[in-house]
């Protein structure tokens, strides 16, 4: 790929020529008759909303002040039917090779023997967990949970950025988001048939009843959070009560005879599935970190004899992982025999010598993340670095360079945005949540994160990125 | 109900009564600090009661020595150090809250996280005056609070939890205040009737809000033998320990299971001694004995609740699970 040619940026509402998009085409209108000021009174009403969600589900540092709540834009970003159509079938393809990878790592690896990935890179990684190795699970489901995050480059042009396998969250925003908006302007729901999303705890609690270990006829489902000083917690905790199940904490479960039980007032009540919010490295301290008091001691084995379904599975983090990103494409031919409808990104892996030289030349170009790297930390954004931020990048690459990978700097699409100046294009990419049971489901969107500063390419809330309300629109 | 909700329920219900308790016992110190008394040492004996009453005087003493008026009330009301401290309560009940959000109402959070908002804007060095205003506030709050619960909360099992911990710690406290003062009053026994009587015991009476219902029932001098049937014995008196012990019971009856057979058993057996018990008789025992005794009991009562219910142990839970 020729980085130059991506130095133009897609607008998702107007056309090169400065024309509204045809799919933005009512919110177009909408937007030029709408009376000087009116955006910005109802985002002061958005935000007076958010704040008092915030009241609901915000999590409270020590000094009884409010976290900072994830920034929201009330101006949405919309698809057109045809345009998610054909993302979805992209996405579900990929979730399924990435189970189907899942499973045969952990069972006959006939893509190792098949030659198309090393075994070096798979049972080497520091995610595969040679415990699930011969663990059957129910309809070979590995990651129930998937976030996939996509850029978009122009009109048909999408790509995967990363795929998250491990506990992706953001789904509260996806919900509250859309929650917001149509409080805020019913008239726009009205003109728009915009496809719900509402129906997601739903949908997640089929997918988690569909993992049960099989033979339990009633499973009981919870979510189990690592604590109220998660930054998550309040995620945790909504979707446990849009599902009605329990929430729990580590300490809420005890083992006994392989089999998982809650302490509730009336005894001790067995446990079929855990919609864990904890990772792996977490969740059992007799098999994994020792120090952990999040977790469950034995959960493993009672996860391992069957009587207890994890979502995600354990083991889930060695597909996810940036240097295994680049062959998901290949799972995808081997597994299914299907061509890939997605493309990933280009990447240099750094571990390969021809890559690594490349890279190291054109280090103010491209971005580079740590493979284990994860939020946008750690990463350096090359056009948007210091000459001095560069050379301690390229000292730290030169120290490990298997530890990185590089991609070229993408023109990640933009979007109107409400910003301190009006309307104004600010970078977008988007990340819809695939939930694998029996069958494979997605609601239309997902959550689109926004870069709130000028010509930032980073959106990850952790580094001051916000969120939009994402609409498809039915034909 | 998952124990730790239910556990998260009872004692955010503690810390608060815990807190509005300690404003009274602290209120009515500063009121009675005021009085002419003709007791030895006045200044330590008095200081020294509430100190006992909330079981911290090792503790001050170890940090301030003898009892005085300016550090006790520090101590006792806005000390962070002092895990007993009205300010200690509050920050206690506001993190059981915050862990059980989904359990209880928004109203009860926003009361609860607003008193502990509040509560950090006070100066952190008052006067009589500020005192005075900061235990009626907390009182206030503790009101507001409970008046929230009763007004928004499903009656289910996590209000007999938030029950259950009001009227333990309740009983337990006013159990407590009646020892203490009337090991401090005793002297003055044998002037029954006096002035000194008078505003000693109307002050105990009034540290439970229990002056008015004194004058109502018994329309005559204040006594020792009646103050303490009041509050021990009259099932109409909210802060009686008759009257705790009735919804104690109450809110153990409604909660299902079978694993709490052995506290029934004893919170009926602790109810039918007041329920049946007579003043006299409690009195010709001996009253510390007969306190002493209640409070003994109420801890073996509370140990069963969270052994039954709260816990999670795995001996108790070998227990369940093999019966």
């Amino acid at each position: 790929m020729d980085t130059k040619t991506l130095k133009k940026y897609f607008n998702e509402m107007y056309a090169d020529n400065g024309a509204v998009r045809e799919i933005y085409g009512r919110y177009g209108r909408w937007l030029k008759d709408l009376p000087d000021g009116t955006l910005e009174r109802r985002n002061a009403e958005a935000e007076l909303l958010f704040r008092r969600l915030g009241i609901t589900f915000a999590v409270y540092g020590e000094a009884g002040e409010a976290e900072r709540l994830i920034p929201f834009d009330i101006v949405p970003r919309i698809f057109g039917a045809s345009e998610w159509q054909r993302l979805e079938l992209g996405l579900k393809q990929r979730v399924r090779a990435l189970n189907a990878f899942l499973h045969d790592i952990y069972h006959d690896q006939e893509i190792i023997k098949a030659g198309i990935i090393s075994a070096h890179q798979v049972l080497n990684n520091a995610q595969y967990r040679p415990e699930m190795k011969g663990i059957d699970l129910p309809n070979q489901v590995y990651a129930h949970i998937a976030g996939i995050d996509l850029v978009r480059i122009a009109e048909n042009d999408f790509y995967v950025l990363e795929d998250n396998l491990r506990t992706p969250s953001g789904v509260s925003y996806m919900l509250e988001n859309r929650k917001t908006m149509m409080r805020l302007f019913p008239e726009l729901f009205v003109k728009h048939a915009v496809e719900p999303v509402e129906h997601y705890p739903q949908m997640l609690l089929n997918t988690l009843r569909e993992g049960a270990p099989p033979n339990v006829a009633y499973p009981v489902i919870v979510v189990m959070t690592p604590g109220s000083y998660n930054s998550a917690y309040f995620e945790h905790a909504y979707l446990a009560s849009q599902m009605g199940v329990e929430l729990v904490e580590g300490q809420d479960l005890f083992v006994h005879q392989q089999k998982v039980y809650m302490h509730t007032t009336e005894g001790p009540q067995q446990v079929h599935v855990i919609y864990r919010r904890v990772d792996d490295d977490f969740i059992d301290p007799r098999i994994f970190r020792p120090d952990s008091t999040l977790g469950v001691p034995g959960l493993m084995e009672a996860y391992c004899s069957g009587n207890v379904a994890l979502a995600n599975g354990v083991g889930t983090g060695v597909a996810d992982d940036k240097s295994t990103y680049l062959f998901v494409p290949e799972m995808i031919r081997f597994y299914l025999g299907e061509a890939p409808l997605l493309s990933n990104v280009p990447t240099w892996r750094l571990s390969e010598p021809e890559d690594l030289s490349y890279v190291l030349e054109h280090l103010p170009e491209l971005v580079i993340k740590e493979v284990q790297g994860s939020g946008g930390y750690g990463m350096l954004v090359g056009p948007t670095s210091s000459k001095a931020e560069i050379e301690a990048y390229r000292l730290r690459i030169l120290a490990e360079p298997a530890k990185f990978i590089a991609q070229p700097t993408l023109a990640l699409s933009s979007c109107p945005t409400l910003v301190e100046s009006g309307v104004a294009p600010r970078h977008v990419d988007l990340r819809p949540f695939v939930l694998s049971g029996k069958d494979v489901r997605i609601v239309p969107g997902g959550l689109t994160r926004v870069a709130l500063t000028e010509g930032s390419l980073v959106v990850n809330s952790s580094q001051g990125g916000g969120t939009k309300d994402t609409w498809v629109l039915e034909d | 109900m998952l124990s730790r909700t239910a556990e998260n329920l009872f004692w955010m219900a503690r810390h608060i009564e815990r807190a509005e308790n300690t404003a009274r016992v602290l209120d009515v110190a500063h009121r009675t600090s005021l009085l002419p008394l003709d007791i030895d040492g006045t200044q330590a004996y008095l200081w020294y009661a509430p100190l006992n009453i909330t079981g911290c005087a090792d503790s001050y003493e170890v940090k301030y020595g003898l009892a005085k008026a300016d550090t006790v009330s520090h101590y006792m009301a806005i000390d962070p150090d002092n895990p007993t401290s009205i300010y200690s309560c509050l920050k206690l009940a506001r993190e059981n809250a915050r862990t059980v959000r989904g359990a209880i109402t928004s109203e009860m959070w926003e009361v609860i996280n607003d008193t502990w908002l509040e509560l950090n804007r006070l100066p952190k060095q008052m006067d009589y005056e500020k005192f005075r205003d900061f235990f009626d506030w907390v009182k206030n709050r503790s009101h507001l609070f409970r008046g929230v619960t009763l007004g928004t909360i499903t009656k289910d099992i996590g209000l007999s939890f938030i029950k259950l911990g009001t009227f333990l710690e309740r009983a337990d406290n006013t159990a407590r205040i009646l020892d203490v003062k009337y090991h401090i009053l005793l002297p003055s026994l044998n002037h029954v009737g006096g002035a000194a009587d008078y505003y000693q015991w109307g002050s105990l009476l009034k540290s439970v809000s229990a002056f008015e219902a004194y004058q109502k029932t018994y329309r005559d001098v204040i006594s020792p033998q009646r103050v303490s049937e009041l509050l021990i014995f009259r099932d109409d008196m909210p802060r009686s320990l008759h009257a705790c012990m009735d919804e104690v019971e109450d809110a153990l009856r409604a909660i299902n299971g079978h694993s709490g057979k052995e506290a029934q058993r004893l919170a009926g057996e602790q109810h039918a001694a007041l329920h049946f018990g007579l003043t006299q008789d409690a009195f010709s025992e001996g009253l510390h004995e007969f306190l002493t005794d209640f409070l003994k009991n109420t801890a073996l009562l509370s140990r069963e609740i969270r052994e039954a219910y709260l816990s999670r142990q795995d001996t108790t839970l070998n227990r369940q699970l093999t019966t």
